[in-house]
């Protein structure tokens, strides 16, 4: 057993809080896992249903090969053995969104078996989170009830549609963990294209187990919290379920095994039901389904596909570019900001592109509350910025205001300075005419910088300012010096 | 000129080729011969209407000298295959008004090839039931009567409408499915030629679901011939079935009357039960006799799992079922109760109002045999010995042929006089139920009668898609049996 990591303080000692999560990934595929019906979002009510979805009598499932695909690849970017040989059951209960009676699941054999994912914390730590599996399985529709006193309605474009859910091993020790293990699961779905992530679509969404127990001790009981939908209010789930339950051990009380529900406006969570009314689902295997027998070369072929992943990105950027762990993490954390990054900092000073890439263009497209994908300033135009840095065109100062004018104007950076002059001078004889100006202007403080060196730099500010912020910078000190005597 | 209902359906299919006469007649003349017929409420539903207009599109396209292989003979339709903008009931009131807008597979391609729907046959509700009294339409008569006796009987189930209207002439042929003997049991009872093909033969999509993994469309004919003729319409691979085999699809009627000499037919001393009458013990050994005269080398072969079938089926057939109905909830289609207060109680309502006994038994059973604590004990066990059975019939194959077997431990039987036993109405499935665990093809052909009238069956099953060989066994014992009795039109 491993040391505990993370405690938390009760009345009567110290408590380790142990999460598992079982997520819910919609896949991304034109069509429906069983049915040719279309799977995207945002349909009118019951547009996207075929016979199949609606359980019409007769109607046979037959599997969709991308999703399948989509699964594998998957399995391979959570580092996870894939199963060759995999069932589909049926799991039984009544429910008007699930027209069948039954979600075709997978139950003891599912396509995915046991991987693992690093998982780096907001305090820079990084854990290995373990995969229990991966299975594939159907959507139900959606009820709603708010649109008439006495009726409800059902919209079934969801039934059908393909999920994929990635149980974890019980391997997070607090909020933090599971926050960002549900976030680097994100990453990774999202660039290998299997997910788009999208949580206010319902894309991605988890069931969050909690237990807690002494340090060292066996596993205490666990309870379920269904259905929780964003990363804050996965922390607040993890965070109120392990003060409730060590509250109730302490005061001599017992965990029940049960499912709970996550109420947004409260930040708590409340029973939903116990073990006592657990449904018994029947699972059997789909008589209308063949085994899936999985060729193990398409697997590979799968795998040659893959897109360059996350962890294998920042480790690259940090040899390749020197970037520090957090940098690179944070760069390789979004496949499209990483790709952003790579095209300006391409045979240029890595830190310099990271720097400029994550602090003024994030920080620009943040308060202008835009993605990468809208950002006025393009990859290309940034490098040339950084190059006007480089070739001492224009000095840092400068590249900051040029930048803000790219940004709102959306202009290649060499036209700005041109038709601002914003060049920077560099002529020596130009510099030393303002120079000699501000010196025979203001004889107190050159007296002043004979005693006390470190007030040159008031020189400095006089010389820029005169120069419109134009003047090299380097060049300003250097005939400051000499001609100042410092 | 004879009525073209006395023509085989191979018959009427060359009379009409040849202009001998037309496809409206032929239609005419079945409809008139159900009209009737209603004392033995074959049809739930009869589509005259649409079978004329068909029927004439078929002679356009005879006229012209165009037409598929099937065209222009009238079929009965059991009323578990879906049929487009045409009632299907299951035989059930949960499905009350439901019209599907598609049409299943198998019937989509009899018409495919010319055949023209005379309507919907009766049937045991959902398929459940060995003598078609489980049906919401009440039960259909067997044309046939014992001598001397007005007792209504059964005509077997649960395709019973399909094989009294073969018998009865009331269609050309039909089809029906076959999951624990559904189609070879009624064939047996009503002197008619029934083929259940290799499961994965012929789609499922479009059939109303039984139990999975077992059901099997096939038809329902008159002769051998017929039956071949109807099973290379009806086969075939579909993709929007994933249990469908891509296979080829052989001319079955090229196989009638190929030599049987030095085939090895098994016999397997385990198919006997207690109290099985002298008759069908001395027609089987008659079978046996007849193969020997063709030329064919008898095996005596042991299958000791066939005891454990029956249990079996009585295992996964109601666990599939149990999971295949819940979709019948009130909610999409059919039926919904009029009174309930919450979802739950229309769930109940619903579903205790629509369902009939028997059903309600096999979910039941079904929902038993697949709960917590019992999964292991009943499905998972069921699951190894089917398993079992498989194997043993694959090795019994190995030495054999053709295994010859009787089709049915018993003549046709009075209305009500297994109603109150349903352990005695399931052993009618004793001889046949063996072919759906291990997705054999097998057929029952009319091989006599009993001593009070009754026709009497064999069995024969094959190796997994060895239909050819299948049909060929059927036409010699067709050829040898010549049972040409049918029974006394007394309907009408």
């Amino acid at each position: 057993m491993n040391e505990p990591r993370k405690l938390l303080k009760g009345e009567t000692g110290d408590w380790e809080v142990v999460v598992g999560l079982e997520v819910h990934a919609q896949v991304t595929s034109v069509a429906k896992l069983f049915s040719g019906a279309g799977a995207t979002y945002g349909a009118g009510p019951n547009e996207n249903v075929s016979l199949v979805d609606a359980a019409m009598p007769g109607m046979l499932p037959v599997i969709n090969k991308y999703c399948v695909e989509q699964a594998i690849r998957t399995g391979l970017g959570l580092n996870a053995r894939i199963n060759l040989w995999s069932r589909f059951d049926r799991k039984n209960y009544f429910y008007p969104d699930l027209p069948q009676g039954y979600q075709i699941s997978q139950y003891k054999d599912p396509i995915v078996g046991e991987g693992s994912i690093e998982v780096e914390t907001e305090d820079g730590e990084t854990i290995t989170v373990g995969v229990e599996r991966l299975h594939l399985e159907q959507d139900a529709g959606k009820s709603i009830h708010d649109l008439a006193p006495r009726e409800s309605y059902v919209d079934l474009n969801r039934s059908g549609v393909a999920l994929m859910e990635i149980v974890s091993k019980p391997d997070m020790r607090s909020a933090d963990e599971g926050a960002a293990y549900f976030s680097k699961l994100r990453t990774i779905v999202r660039y290998l294209g299997t997910c788009d992530g999208n949580m206010e679509e319902g894309s991605m969404r988890a069931d969050v187990n909690v237990s807690v127990r002494r340090p060292g001790e066996e596993l205490g009981t666990r309870t379920e919290t269904k259905n929780v939908n964003s990363i804050r209010a996965l922390r607040q789930v993890i965070d109120y379920e392990a003060r409730r339950q060590i509250e109730v051990i302490e005061s001599g009380g017992t965990i029940d095994q049960e499912t709970r529900l996550f109420d947004v406006k409260t930040g708590e969570t409340r029973t939903m039901r116990s073990k006592e009314d657990a449904h018994d689902y029947r699972y059997f295997p789909d008589p209308d389904l063949l085994p899936l027998e999985i060729d193990p070369a398409w697997v590979e072929e799968i795998r040659a596909s893959l897109p360059e992943l996350p962890d294998a990105k920042k480790h690259r950027f940090m040899k390749d570019y020197g970037l520090s762990a957090y940098d690179a993490a944070v760069l390789a954390a979004d496949k499209e900001k990483a790709a952003f990054f790579e095209a300006v900092a391409k045979g240029r000073d890595g830190k310099l592109a990271s720097n400029w890439v994550t602090t003024e263009l994030f920080g620009a497209l943040n308060k202008a509350e835009k993605d990468i994908a809208d950002s006025p300033v393009s990859a290309k135009q940034l490098g040339e910025l950084i190059d006007l840095i480089a070739d001492q065109t224009i000095s840092g100062r400068i590249a900051k205001d040029v930048f803000a004018i790219m940004f709102d104007t959306g202009e290649d950076p060499g036209k700005i300075v041109e038709e601002k002059g914003l060049k920077q001078v560099t002529d020596a004889g130009a510099i030393e005419k303002v120079v000699d100006d501000i010196i025979a202007a203001n004889p107190k403080q050159v007296e002043q910088v004979k005693e006390k060196p470190k007030t040159m730099g008031w020189f400095v500010g006089q010389v820029m300012k005169a120069t419109g912020g134009k003047a090299n910078p380097q060049a300003v000190n250097e005939i400051l010096k000499k001609k100042l005597g410092v | 000129m004879t009525n073209p209902a006395d023509l085989t359906l191979a018959e009427l299919r060359d009379a009409l080729k040849d202009k001998k006469l037309s496809a409206l007649e032929a239609t005419d003349a079945y409809l008139a011969r159900i009209e009737k017929a209603g004392k033995l409420n074959a049809f739930i539903t009869v589509t005259a209407d649409r079978a004329r207009d068909a029927a004439r599109a078929c002679d356009a396209r005879l006229a012209k000298g165009e037409g598929g292989p099937l065209e222009g003979v009238p079929l009965g339709v059991k009323d578990l295959f879906c049929t487009e903008g045409v009632l299907t009931t299951a035989a059930s009131h949960i499905l009350d008004g439901f019209k599907p807008p598609y049409e299943s597979m198998v019937s989509g391609n009899l018409w495919r090839d010319g055949a023209v729907m005379l309507g919907k046959l009766n049937m045991d509700e959902f398929a459940m039931g060995s003598s078609n009294e489980t049906s919401f339409y009440g039960p259909v008569i067997n044309p046939w009567r014992r001598a001397g006796d007005e007792a209504a009987l059964t005509p077997g189930g649960s395709s019973g409408g399909s094989s009294a209207a073969t018998a009865a002439r009331l269609c050309a042929a039909t089809i029906g499915t076959d999951t624990g003997g559904s189609i070879r049991q009624p064939a047996a009872l009503t002197g008619t030629v029934g083929v259940k093909p290799t499961y994965g033969r012929c789609s499922r999509w479009g059939i109303v679901a039984f139990a999975s993994s077992l059901d099997q469309a096939g038809p329902i004919a008159r002769t051998s011939r017929d039956a071949a003729v109807m099973l290379r319409s009806m086969a075939g691979h579909d993709p929007k079935d994933s249990t469908s085999v891509d296979r080829p699809v052989p001319d079955y009627e090229a196989a009638l009357g190929r030599s049987v000499k030095g085939l090895r037919i098994g016999v397997p001393k385990e198919y006997r039960v207690d109290g099985m009458p002298a008759e069908i013990e001395t027609l089987w050994a008659d079978g046996v006799q007849w193969m020997k005269d063709a030329g064919c080398e008898i095996v005596d072969i042991s299958l000791p799992m066939t005891k454990y079938a029956l249990p079996v089926y009585y295992i996964v057939a109601p666990a599939e079922a149990s999971s295949n109905l819940a979709r019948y909830d009130g909610v999409k289609y059919g039926h919904r109760a009029k009174e309930f207060d919450d979802i739950l109680s229309m769930y109940e309502n619903t579903r205790a109002e629509g369902f009939g006994d028997e059903v309600k038994r096999r979910i039941l059973i079904g929902t038993y045999v697949l709960s917590a604590g019992y999964y292991d004990a009943y499905y998972l066990r069921a699951q190894k010995v089917r398993k079992k059975i498989f194997d043993e019939f694959a090795g019994a194959f190995e030495k054999v042929d053709l295994i010859l077997t009787p089709s049915a431990p018993s003549a046709a039987f009075a209305l009500g006089e297994k109603t109150a036993d349903p352990v005695q109405m399931y052993l009618n499935d004793v001889f046949t139920v063996t072919g759906n665990l291990a997705g054999l093809p097998g057929a029952s052909v009319p091989a006599g009668l009993d001593a009070q009238g009754l026709p009497l069956g064999l069995q024969l099953l094959a190796k997994p898609f060895d239909e050819e060989i299948l049909f060929k066994g059927m036409y010699a014992l067709e050829q040898a049996a010549g049972f040409t009795a049918r029974p006394d039109e007394w309907w009408g």
